[in-house]
């Protein structure tokens, strides 16, 4: 039951019941991502106030549970907090991903996420889990553009 | 309840790989054959044979070693030859696999250096091929209209998951020079009927070629029966190693048709300024060929034959009537295709309500040892038709059984469990 690791319970909670899910107004950049070799797609919006505060990260999608549970996660951790603060999670975050296993995560920075560790263990799954978070990456550079 | 004659748990024996433990100690359920098959021992102990006794380069090389490869390689094509009932060995051409050999028909259209009518193409000129087609039987064809100028256009496919040649004697017409279609396809399991298509093309003076990747593996097929003018498949689909696929054509055409790859083997004489060619099939065969492939797929045919088509067939025949009734058990399970066992091979693709395949086929693994394949399968144009990302395939072969089709019933209402 190796797998099974990788279907966290937050993971399957978070897949269940997204956070923050659907495009919401106002936006300062929208970007869509998608994973060509399984076809999961993100849409995904980011507002930041002047401070360098994040005010929404929305999104909208389709995928497996790893993508769509990942974006959730993300929405969590990323709103509320500032564009510095986050980018430092997403920094951990694809550290750990890309990681194949072998890395100890940073549970003070990554919080939630970290019930992602697993799935650095399946390659064919990496992709899944960074979708919104390369996504996010990429809004907040356009937004700072 | 199997074939007379047929006993799988004897099969299952010349297939190690299926009696193996997986990490966790996970029982294997192979039912990723579609995809590729595993491979029986006297495949394996053949080609291990050769390559430690006999091996030399074929065609070139006279000593022992040469000549028994050379044999062993040319024997090969001729069980190949027997096994879909070529009229000649000389029609039987090695490839890499099916990809290559539906490249090699495709490149000979539109090409300057061939001369034949037949295989003339521009703009205004058609290419038929359908919406089940696999990547390789789609994208060298895309590749020849942008070539050339020629349309491309295609068969629609009915909800059901069949062939709709509704709209057969306007599609296929005066000006279409091939129709290319999948005799099987790899998402449905659809078997599809080729006579009717075939009088079409004959009327109007096209040609037409079969991928027939996943149907000589699954049933007898007679090249001569089917009417057609060229076939295509692929080795490891076939119990066969991969790095082997095979054309036949006939040969009156494979005669006409430009050379594909040149180099040794494949020349008659080399001038430095133009060179003449061998005779089909060697014209066709450019370079050192995989020597132990081929004789490794000589081997599966053997194998194949020895065991029965007509036998391998109804056995899987009998797996997937079993599925189609276990599998919709299943709450929110979609079958992608024919759901009754007539004119389908043991192919059957499905979704699972608001579950991603991805999860589908990585709790079957991780859980239950069973492989599946998960994605588009390579016909994502198929995929669109019918408005759905991916989908789950189960694909059976010889050696599978309706334990394994239990098994995959248990592990979906699992899946469910986690997911629902
Ligand atoms: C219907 C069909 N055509 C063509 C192919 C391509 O075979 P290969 O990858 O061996 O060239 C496959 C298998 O992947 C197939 O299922």
């Amino acid at each position: 039951m190796i797998g099974e690791s990788m279907y966290q319970e937050l993971i399957l909670e978070h897949y269940k019941h997204p956070q923050g899910r659907g495009l919401r107004d106002p936006y300062d950049a929208e970007v869509h991502h998608v994973n060509p070799t399984c076809g999961d797609e993100v849409t995904l919006r980011v507002k930041v106030a002047d401070g360098g505060k994040v005010l929404d990260v929305s999104y909208d999608g389709q995928g497996c549970s790893i993508s769509q549970a990942a974006a959730s996660v993300l929405h969590e951790l990323a709103t509320g907090s500032t564009v510095e603060e986050s980018l430092s999670v997403v920094e951990e975050f694809t550290r750990l991903m890309q990681g194949r296993g072998q890395v100890d995560p940073d549970e003070d920075v990554l919080g939630d996420a970290v019930a992602f560790a697993g799935v650095a263990k399946f390659p064919a799954r990496v992709k899944c889990a960074l979708l919104a978070w390369m996504a996010y990456k990429d809004a907040l550079m356009r937004s700072q553009g | 309840m199997s074939a007379p004659g047929f006993d799988v748990e004897r099969i299952r024996k010349d297939f190690p790989v299926l009696g193996r433990e997986l990490p966790g100690g996970r029982s294997l359920v192979y039912l990723d054959s579609g995809n590729s098959s595993q491979k029986p021992t006297q495949v394996v102990e053949t080609m291990r044979d050769h390559l430690t006794w006999h091996y030399g380069n074929v065609g070139r090389a006279l000593h022992v070693l040469g000549s028994e490869s050379t044999e062993a390689y040319e024997a090969a094509r001729d069980k190949i030859a027997a096994f879909v009932k070529a009229p000649s060995r000389d029609e039987i051409v090695f490839t890499k696999n099916a990809s290559e050999a539906l490249n090699l028909v495709a490149y000979a259209f539109g090409n300057p250096v061939g001369e034949d009518e037949r295989f003339r193409i521009g703009p205004g000129d058609e290419i038929v091929i359908s919406e089940m087609e696999h990547h390789s039987n789609i994208v060298p064809w895309q590749l020849l209209a942008q070539r050339t100028g020629a349309t491309l256009r295609w068969f629609p496919v009915t909800d059901e998951g069949r062939l709709d040649i509704d709209g057969l004697d306007e599609l296929v017409n005066e000006r279409t020079k091939i129709v290319s279609i999948t005799h099987q396809s790899n998402v449905l399991g659809t078997v599809n009927s080729v006579s009717p298509i075939v009088a079409r093309v004959r009327e109007v003076g096209a040609l037409m070629m079969l991928d027939a990747s996943q149907s000589v593996p699954h049933q007898p097929v007679d090249v001569t029966e089917l009417g057609v003018d060229f076939v295509a498949f692929t080795g490891h689909k076939m119990v066969g190693p991969s790095g082997i696929g095979v054309l036949w054509g006939r040969r009156e055409l494979l005669d006409a048709m430009p050379p594909f790859l040149g180099g040794g083997e494949m020349i008659e004489a080399v001038w430095m300024d133009h060179s003449t060619y061998a005779p089909v099939p060697h014209k066709f065969e450019a370079g050192t060929p995989p020597i132990v492939e081929a004789i490794g797929l000589g081997a599966a045919a053997d194998y194949l034959t020895a065991v029965g088509m007509d036998q391998i067939k109804a056995h899987e025949k009998e797996l997937v009537a079993y599925a189609l009734e276990a599998l919709p058990e299943v709450p929110g399970l979609r079958i992608i295709g024919p759901r009754t066992p007539i004119a389908r091979g043991g192919t059957i693709s499905f979704t699972l309500e608001g579950i991603h395949p991805h999860d589908v086929g990585q709790i079957l693994d991780d859980v239950y040892g069973i492989a599946v394949r998960v994605g588009h399968h390579c016909a994502r144009p198929l995929h669109l038709r019918f408005g759905i990302p991916a989908t789950t395939r189960a694909s059976f072969y010889l050696y599978n059984t309706t334990a394994e089709i239990d098994a995959l019933v248990r592990g979906l209402h699992h899946v469910q469990k986690v997911f629902g």
